[in-house]
Formats: structure tokens, sequence, C-alpha cells
């Protein structure tokens, strides 16, 4: 690693202040992502602020109609949370799949959707259920907040602070995972909404996690997997690499929201 | 005595200090005045150094020298050499490429090394490596090694024409090609076996040091074979002479071949620190391994089995192209010549084949031995075969292998191999009826109306391992011998530490050749220890791959315990005044035959070094012996794999729901830790054929899978549940009657799990890594 400095902040005001010190520091929550990145001296920011110890940022609250977890709240922790379960057990489920349990343990539910990996699990979770990103300075609903590669709304330095997920009336996860990543190659959340169906795919498309209308449309009129029959992406916006051309891909999201919806069934 | 002699089932003693984080690697022991190496490594796949400027480097807190590759050439430094010579079947030797250290005007593949930056810590010398400026002119690239030989090819060797290292073949062509001829069924076969990556928990180290008062130089490094490792970095690279070197190979984290080789990284630390001064270390990153360990396997092959009309086979034979990558590497000839050539009669009698192999250079990292070397490869294309020719012919897979088993020892195949002893049907029965082949139909249905396909497969594979009699190599090429030595030294208080020249990186030596010493000495097993990894204690050793340490390694034991007990007997005898021959050891005693009358071990040791009671101008004081010892005969482990599987058709997913493995290792030593080598073994070959798979970028010779993230290492759940069971034919060729079973695991799944997919899948169009992509597209055509 390149050298710099790492402050540990208490509250989110002492983050923001401490970000705010200079134009290159960076927010460190699990680490599980920036961590590696720095190793391989792929990113040399001046300082780390460390936000992964503060307590106001890591809990789940089970409301009426929604779940709200805070952003610095690790993987394992929403997997083994026995409310939210009740409440959405597909969240819990996504959750307890997520790498493995190092990664759970330290990895988090902010720091998973602010680096918007096209292959991770959480942006399906929230696009499909129509999550709300609260930040230290706004709220995002997930709609406009994953904005491609790698890419999300956030501003310069802005906090995400905690998520809030709608209670769905049905919802369910399949991933295929990438056989040496165990990241998705393929993942299809699908969901019974207040606000209609949404079906997240993540891990196969060009510009990271993307819905899935037509399979929206189809599963509105008929919730069954026979409805997704013969529904796929198009190729041409789907990602290929070594371990899964585009139309495998494809194939494989079809397959995974069928198995999805057949879960609810 | 005790229950800690042969066959005893103990736990292995080197664990307590394996996982309670008590062992000693390369990468924990530090020096006084140590600092630390970071490489610049080409970052393009073929290109000429057309400048290095250390300038930037040079300027750096902390950097306190670099050194280019003409540095080292001006200190009349030799390359790295490759110790075994193969002659091409015109007669000629093979061309060997210069292996310059660090590349002084040449790079060949991605990851060669350029220069080296010392620096006060890792992070200074990482930094440093980054500020050289090194211009390159880059040059076109060839990965693959069925295009090397191509017209247009560019050249790996300035020198060497159309990248052929070698075009070496084995067997009567003739009598084969007549046999092919009046054949009533020909299989072929075009099988590529995929380039792996090795991978071993602790990557590779080195700290070298130097004493200017002395001149002694001192290597401390991740080797699977020590004194080899010195006798190249004295005789043949330079750096000092080999009575001023010491290599200490302390606990190192696993090898799998990847550690017999001398590499370019602890040849620079080790001269290093002797220009500086100061201690130098090493310590690969993951990603540098990835680069720069040497790979295993990469052959592609067009293989054909001549069957007559009772489908008793005829002949066999095969054309492989294998991948050397830049330079040879210390015993990559060997590998796809005559540990691979020399397997093709399997378990079986042909009385004709013949193969020819072409090693050729590409621009890749160097490949050579990774476990089960050349042996993996030769019975992935047999067992393949055979498996096709029984479908093809509508045999039943395991009554043609049965029909055609070698019955009858010694035999002698036509690639040179003499196999001494087997069982081959009690191997195949045995887990036939373990795996109730009978009713792998009713099972194939149940998985049918689940939606899955499910497919069963056969490996019944043999192997040469107890590397091996030092004459029978050297007449194929070898530059070594590879006998085994050992020392064994009685203590006078009847401790014992045993020198040996085997290294154990994770196979439990200390455990298993302790239970040797413990059954032959009858003492208890605590008062053993094994000493290997140094040069300074131990007389001299060949080390450990091949499966060699048990048929080899303990057998020099075992003459060097022949000797303590004679010479410990004679003592016996003059004390109690009888003759040798009426001395017994039992219990840790030495007894008169029939009578009470006894000296115990402590005592007759305590003697042995006092020589108070002896004439000692009849027997000289003390007890320690050395035996060297060298095999009559390879030995071969042979066994029947059988994999079962299932097939998700909707997504490509393979599950292995059954494998059972029945071994025929000769005598067992302990069987827990022999299991645990074929759980391994099993599973890395389960990695092979399933999902491991080292890619070059065809256009840019970039490596693609240069991380876990692309990489697929075998995990936890990927292991299925394996049943192993073992049959017992002793090896003639040693007075311990074993055989060897570190490789046996990786050399037969490879074919068990594929023979089960193209089952499963209803044909052969597949390839391995058998990744959930590829067998859905084969599911599709
Ligand atoms: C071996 C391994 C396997 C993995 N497998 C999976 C998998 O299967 N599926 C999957 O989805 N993921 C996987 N991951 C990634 C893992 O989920 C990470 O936890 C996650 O990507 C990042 O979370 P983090 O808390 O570690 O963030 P960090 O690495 O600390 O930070 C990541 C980025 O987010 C920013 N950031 C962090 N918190 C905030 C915040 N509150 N507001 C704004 N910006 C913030 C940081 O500045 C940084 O840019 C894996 C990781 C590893 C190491």
């Amino acid at each position: 690693m390149y050298p710099f400095t790492y402050h540990r902040a208490s509250s989110i005001e002492q983050a923001q202040a401490l970000l705010d010190v200079s134009d290159d520091s960076k927010l460190l929550a699990g680490g599980q992502t920036l961590i590696p990145t720095l190793k391989q001296h792929l990113a040399s920011p001046g300082a780390l602020v460390d936000i992964g110890k503060i307590e106001a940022l890591r809990f789940v609250r089970v409301e009426k109609a929604s779940v709200v977890v805070g952003a610095a709240t690790p993987h394992a922790q929403v997997a083994g949370d026995g409310k939210l379960a009740q409440k959405i057990p597909a969240l819990a489920h996504l959750a307890g799949k997520i790498g493995d349990p190092h990664v759970r343990n330290v990895g988090t539910l902010g720091g998973s959707i602010a680096n918007n990996d096209p292959a991770a699990d959480y942006p399906a979770a929230c696009l499909a259920l129509g999550a709300t990103i609260q930040t230290d300075k706004r709220n995002i609903s997930a709609d406009d907040f994953f904005t491609g590669l790698f890419e999300t709304a956030l501003e310069e330095h802005e906090i995400i602070t905690e998520i809030s997920f709608p209670v769905p009336k049905l919802a369910a996860y399949e991933k295929f995972p990438n056989p040496a990543s165990r990241y998705a190659l393929a993942g299809v959340f699908v969901a019974q909404t207040e606000a209609g169906v949404r079906v997240a795919v993540t891990g196969a498309g060009v510009n990271g996690v993307f819905r899935m209308t037509e399979m929206e449309s189809a599963l509105a009129n008929n919730w069954s997997a026979d409805a997704l029959e013969g529904i796929s992406p198009s190729a041409d916006s789907l990602l290929s690499d070594l371990h899964g051309a585009a139309d495998y891909r494809a194939h494989l999201v079809n397959v995974m929201a069928k198995r999805a919806v057949a879960q609810t069934c | 005595m005790s229950n800690t002699g042969i066959g005893a089932r103990i736990e292995r003693t080197e664990d307590k200090r394996f996982i309670t984080g008590n062992g000693r690697y390369t990468d924990d022991i530090n020096l006084p005045g140590q600092v630390y190496a970071s490489f610049v490594r080409s970052p393009h796949a073929h290109a000429k150094v057309t400048g290095i400027d250390a300038k930037d480097a040079l300027a750096l807190k902390g950097v306190v020298k670099v050194f280019t590759g003409k540095d080292m050439e001006a200190d009349g430094l030799g390359g790295l050499i490759c110790g075994w010579t193969v002659t091409s079947k015109d007669g000629e030797p093979m061309k060997v490429g210069g292996h310059p250290s660090l590349a002084p005007e040449r790079v060949r593949y991605v990851g060669d090394c350029v220069a080296v930056v010392i620096g006060e810590s890792r992070e200074a010398a990482r930094l440093g490596a980054e500020a050289v400026a090194v211009s390159y002119e880059e040059l076109d690239a060839v990965v693959e090694p069925a295009q090397a030989q191509n017209q247009n090819a560019p050249k790996v060797h300035e020198d060497i024409d159309k990248n052929l290292c070698f075009h070496w073949e084995l067997g009567d062509k003739e009598a084969t090609d007549a046999a092919f001829d009046k054949a009533a069924h020909v299989t072929h076969l075009d099988i590529v076996n995929n380039r792996l990556i090795p991978n071993a928990i602790e990557p590779r180290a080195a700290l070298g040091d130097y004493n200017p008062g002395s001149g002694d130089y001192t290597l401390y490094t991740t080797s699977q074979n020590p004194h080899v490792e010195r006798l190249v970095l004295s005789a043949f690279v330079g750096v000092a002479p080999e009575h001023k070197l010491r290599v200490i190979s302390p606990d190192v984290g696993g090898g799998f071949g990847s550690k017999i080789f001398v590499y370019a990284e602890e040849t620079v630390c080790l001269w290093a620190a002797g220009k500086i001064q100061r201690p130098v270390k090493w310590t690969a990153e993951r990603s540098e391994s990835f680069l720069s360990d040497a790979h295993g396997r990469d052959h592609v092959t067009r293989a054909e089995l001549a069957l007559d009309g009772d489908g008793r086979f005829l002949a066999l034979r095969a054309h492989t192209v294998a991948n050397l990558g830049a330079y040879l590497s210390t015993f990559s000839s060997s590998v796809p010549t005559y540990l691979y050539g020399t397997l093709l009669s399997g378990q079986y009698d042909i009385a004709a084949i013949h193969v020819e192999v072409e090693g050729v250079y590409t621009h890749t990292a160097p490949v050579d031995a990774y476990r089960g070397a050349g042996r993996p490869e030769a019975t992935f294309v047999v067992e393949r075969l055979v498996e096709r020719a029984a479908r093809e012919t509508n045999k039943d897979p395991a009554e043609l292998r049965k029909k055609n088993f070698v019955t009858k020892f010694p035999h002698q195949t036509p690639v040179i191999l003499n196999y001494d002893t087997g069982d081959y049907n009690a191997c195949i029965d045995r887990a036939s009826e373990m795996i109730d082949y009978k009713s792998f139909d009713k099972r194939r249905k149940e998985a049918q109306a689940k939606g899955k396909l499910r497919g069963i497969g056969f490996s019944t594979y043999i192997e040469a391992c107890g590397l091996a009699p030092s004459n029978a190599v050297g007449s194929l090429g070898a530059g070594v011998g590879l006998w085994e030595s050992a020392e064994v030294r009685v203590n006078p208080t009847g401790n014992v530490e045993v020198l040996t020249g085997a290294h154990s990186h994770g196979q439990g030596h200390e455990t298993s050749f302790a239970q040797l010493v413990s059954d032959r000495l009858t003492i208890p097993i605590e008062d053993i220890t094994i000493v290997h990894g140094d040069t300074a204690s131990v007389q001299f050793g060949m080390g450990t791959y091949g499966s060699r340490s048990a048929a080899v390694g303990m057998s020099a034991i075992d003459g060097a315990l022949d000797k303590v007990i004679t010479k410990a007997k004679r003592i016996a005898a003059h004390i109690l005044e009888v003759q040798p021959d009426d001395i017994e050891l039992a219990d840790a005693a030495f007894r008169i035959k029939g009578t009470n009358k006894f000296i115990p071990w402590g005592e007759l040791a305590l003697n042995a070094y006092t020589a108070h009671k002896f004439s000692t101008s009849e027997i000289e004081p003390g007890l320690k012996e050395t035996a060297f010892y060298d095999p009559t005969n390879f030995t071969f482990p042979a066994g029947c794999h059988i994999c079962e599987l299932e097939v998700d058709p909707q997504t490509g997913c393979v599950e292995i729901v059954d494998y059972v493995a029945v071994d025929d290792f000769g005598t067992i030593i302990n069987p827990m830790i022999v299991e645990g080598q074929v759980h391994g073994g099993v599973l890395q070959g389960i990695g092979q054929a399933l999902l491991e798979n080292g890619v070059y970028d065809v256009e840019t010779g970039q490596l693609v899978t240069g991380s876990y993230m692309d990489y697929t290492m075998p995990r936890a759940h990927d292991a299925p549940p394996l049943r192993l069971d073992f049959t017992n034919t002793p090896a003639p060729s040693n007075p311990l009657g074993v055989k060897g079973c570190g490789e046996a695991g990786a050399i037969a799944a490879p074919a068990a799990v594929l023979n089960a997919l193209t089952s499963a899948i209803g044909h052969e169009n597949i390839s391995m890594p058998a990744t959930p992509a590829k067998v859905w597209r084969a599911i599709q055509t």
C-alpha cells in the first residue's frame, strides 16, 4: 500500500469533518473491496476515514412497512437478524450468500452499494425492492442510485447512512455464482411490491444491475415460473468473460428468475 | 510393543506446531540488517529491453540498490539450468534457450524478471520497483502450444527454429502402425490437458545471507530439495562454491512440485546478499506466484487405440505437443517425455505403443512438474481412450478394462517400464462393489426423473513412483542420480535423530518416518526426531517429489537402521558375552534369545559412547550410521477410481455425488496420512477436471487467470463424498514394500470425472475444465 493517514470516526459528523480535511480522503467501511485495491496499488488516497465502527451506522430496524439497515452493518448481521428474516427472508438469504464468513463478518451493506460492483448481490435487492438510500445529505431512490459500472449517484464525500427496504408481499433471490470469485455470474431478485412487480438482475449487465421490465409485466399478469418462459435479456447488453459468454448469462438470467419465482409459489 | 509402528493410524506429530502457529517458515526468519527485494517484472509477453533507468528509484527514500541482468553477467553468473537432457528422434540433444535470472535484453513472458530493487522495507523496495523505468520494444507473442511451430509464429529464442525444443519419440513405430493396419476398430481422441497453476498456501520465499568474514553464504528458501538447490546454485549458476553455501529449507507450506525448481528470485537474493553484504529477503505476493511459479500440464494430444474384434487392445499411438513455456525449468524436459510416454501402457497388456512428443517454447511461464508430473497426462489419454473405445464398441467399460489388464508379473511394457507387481482386478472389483456399479442404471433413471443427467466413469490408473533407479534415469538423460540418503544418530541417552535427504512440505514425514524407526528400534516415537531441510546437517539428499520419499527415502533410513542394529547387537554381544547372532532386539531391549538376560536400549546407547565395556580396536565407539539407497526399480502404485456425478442441464453445473477410490500403495505406514494424501490428490484432480485453468490471452500474452477472482481453486464445498479402500501387493523393489501415494489422486481423478461427465451428457465433446458454461454449451449441441 502507498502510505496514507488513517482516521477512525466515532460519529457521522466527525466522519464528515475528517473527510473534508482533504480532497483525496476516502471512506473505509469493511475494507473488503478497498483494502485489496490499496494492496494492489490501484488507489492512493491520502487519508482513510473509517466509519465501520460508528454504532449509529450499524443496526437493523424493523418498522411496520419497511426494514431499515444502517450503512455500516455487516452482511452477517443482515443474514442473521431474525426479525428482518421474518419480514424480508429474501434479503437475509441474499446477505448469507455473499462471499465467505470472513467477508460477511466485515463487509458492509453501505460499502457494497457504494462500490456498485456489477457482480455484487445487494444492488439487486435494492433495485427490486425499490429501496431508498439515505445519505448524510439526501434520499436517493434505488432507481436513481445505480448509474453504471462501479458508478453511483453519490457525490464526492457523500456518506450513505442507511438503506430503507419497503417490505414486499413476496420476494426471492437466486444467484448463480461465478465459479472462481463466487460473486454473481447472474443473480435475479424478484419481488411483488406495493408499487408492483419488480425484477432486478445483477452479475450480467454491461452497465451493472438493471431491471427486467419484460419479466415484470409477464409476472404481473401471472406470477409463475411458466410466465417467464422464453424471456431473457438481449445478449448484446450482457457481459462476456472467461466464466460465461453473454448468451450463457442471458440463459442463466431466465433460469435464475424462474427458480426465484418458483421458490415463492 | 507400541502402537506407533508401521501401519499405525497415529496423529501427525508436526501438526501441533503448524496448527498453533509455531511453524517456522522462510518468511518467519529475520536477520539483523535485513533488506528486502522487489522484482521489476515484464508487463509484456515478448519485448526487447531497450533501456533500464533506475535514477528515480534510487532517489526514493529507503531504496538501497538496483541490480539488472547486466550486473549479474558482469559477475560471471550463469543462467538457470534444466537438469534433464532429452534427445530428439533425429539424435540431436534438445535445444536449450538461455535462462538468465534477470533478463538483460529480452523478456519472454509476462512476469519475467528484468531488475531487482533492494529496499530497507518491503514497501520501499516495491515503490522502488515501480519507479524503475524500463523501455521496451514490444514484439508479437505466441502462447498456444499448437501454434508455436507455425511458420509465422514469433520465436521465443532467436536461435531455436520453430520454437521446437525437442521432437522425442518412444516405442516401435513400425510395429504400432502394423498393428493399427489390422485393427478391427480404432478409437480416436483429441484432447487438451489444461494448464494448471500450483497455488501452494505458502508462497515462494527466499532469504539470502552472506558473511564477509568467512565468505559463507546461507540461503533460506522454500525448496523441496535443498541439496539440489545448492548444487545448481554452486556448480551451474556459480553464486558460491558448494562448501561455502548452506541451503536451509525450513517448514514449507505445500509445494506440489512447484518448489522443486531453482528459480530466479532466490538466486538473485543470494547473490545480492553478497553484493551489498546484508541479508536480502523476498516473499512472493500471490499475484507474483500466479505469474512466476512454474505451471503444470498444458498438452495438446491426438491419440488412437487399436482393438481387435474381441476388444483386445492391439496398439496405442499418441502425438503430443507439450508447452514448455518460455524457458526450461529445472526438470521440465523430463515431464512430457519420460514421465509421460512410459506410462501410456496403463494397466493394460498392449503389444505395441508409439508416442511422439514435440516440446515447444511459448511466451508463457515455464511449465514443469506439478503433482503427478506427466503421469496425470498419460492416464488422461489412456483412460479417456479406453472408456471411449468401450462406448464405441458397446462394451461394458469395466469388462473391457478387465479383458485387457496385465495379470502376469513381471510385465515388460513396450515403453521401458517393467511392472513388478499388482492386482488390477482386485481394485476394480472392490471399487465397483463399493459404488454398487450394478445398480447404476436405476440411479440414472432416478436422476432423470429429477431432471438431472447422471453419469459414471472409471479411471484405472498406474503410475511409476519411487523415483528412481539412478542408472536407469541416467541412461534416459537425467543429470542427477535419484537415490536417497539417511543417517541415524543414536544419542548417548538413547533417543534418536534421523537425518533424511527427503523434505517434508506437508506430507507428514516427521510422523511416518518416525513410525518406521519406532517399529524397527522398538522405542517410543517420542524419542525420535526427524531432521530434514538443511544442507549443513543432512549429508546429502535428492528431496521430495514423484512420490519417492517412502519408497526411496524410508528405504535409506531402513538401511541405516540395519547398520545401527547390527552394530548395537555386536556391542550387546560383547557386554553379555555371547555371539551377536544370539542377540535379539525387542521391547526396547537387547536380549539373549530364549533367556531373560538383556540390556535396555538406553543403556546400550550409553555404553556405545562410553566405550568402557567393549574393545574399541574391534568396534568403533558411537552409534551412528549412514546409508545411501538406490532403488532397483520404479514402484507401480495403481488403482481404480470411480466417479458418479449429476449434471443440471439448465445451468451446466456438475455435482459429484459419489466417488470411490481403491488404491494399491503396497505397504501403508500410516493409513490416516495416506488417506489425507488421496483426499488432497483427488480434490486437485477434480480441480483440474472441473475448475482450474491457466489462461493466457492469445493476442496479448497476458495471464488472464492471475488471481482467485478468475482462477478457480477447489474449495471445501467442491469436495465430494470420498470413499476409500486399499489393496496391497507389496513392492518387491524396496525393503518396506511401499509404493508411494502422494500423487495418485491427482493422476486418477481427471479421467474418472471426465468419463463420468461424458457418460452423463452422452457425447465426448467437452474439455477440461468442464465449467458450467462449457457443460451447458456442450448440452446445447
Ligand atoms: C473474498 C471476497 C468475496 C466477496 N464475495 C462477494 C459476493 O459474493 N457478493 C458480493 O456482493 N460482494 C462480495 N464481496 C464484496 C463484499 O461484499 C464487500 O464487503 C463490499 O463490496 C464492500 O463493502 P465494504 O464494507 O467492505 O466496503 P469498503 O471496501 O470499505 O469500501 C468500498 C467502497 O465503498 C465506499 N464506502 C464504504 N462505505 C460507504 C458509505 N457508507 N458511504 C459511501 N461510501 C462508502 C468506500 O469509500 C469504498 O470506495 C466479496 C469480497 C471479498 C473480499
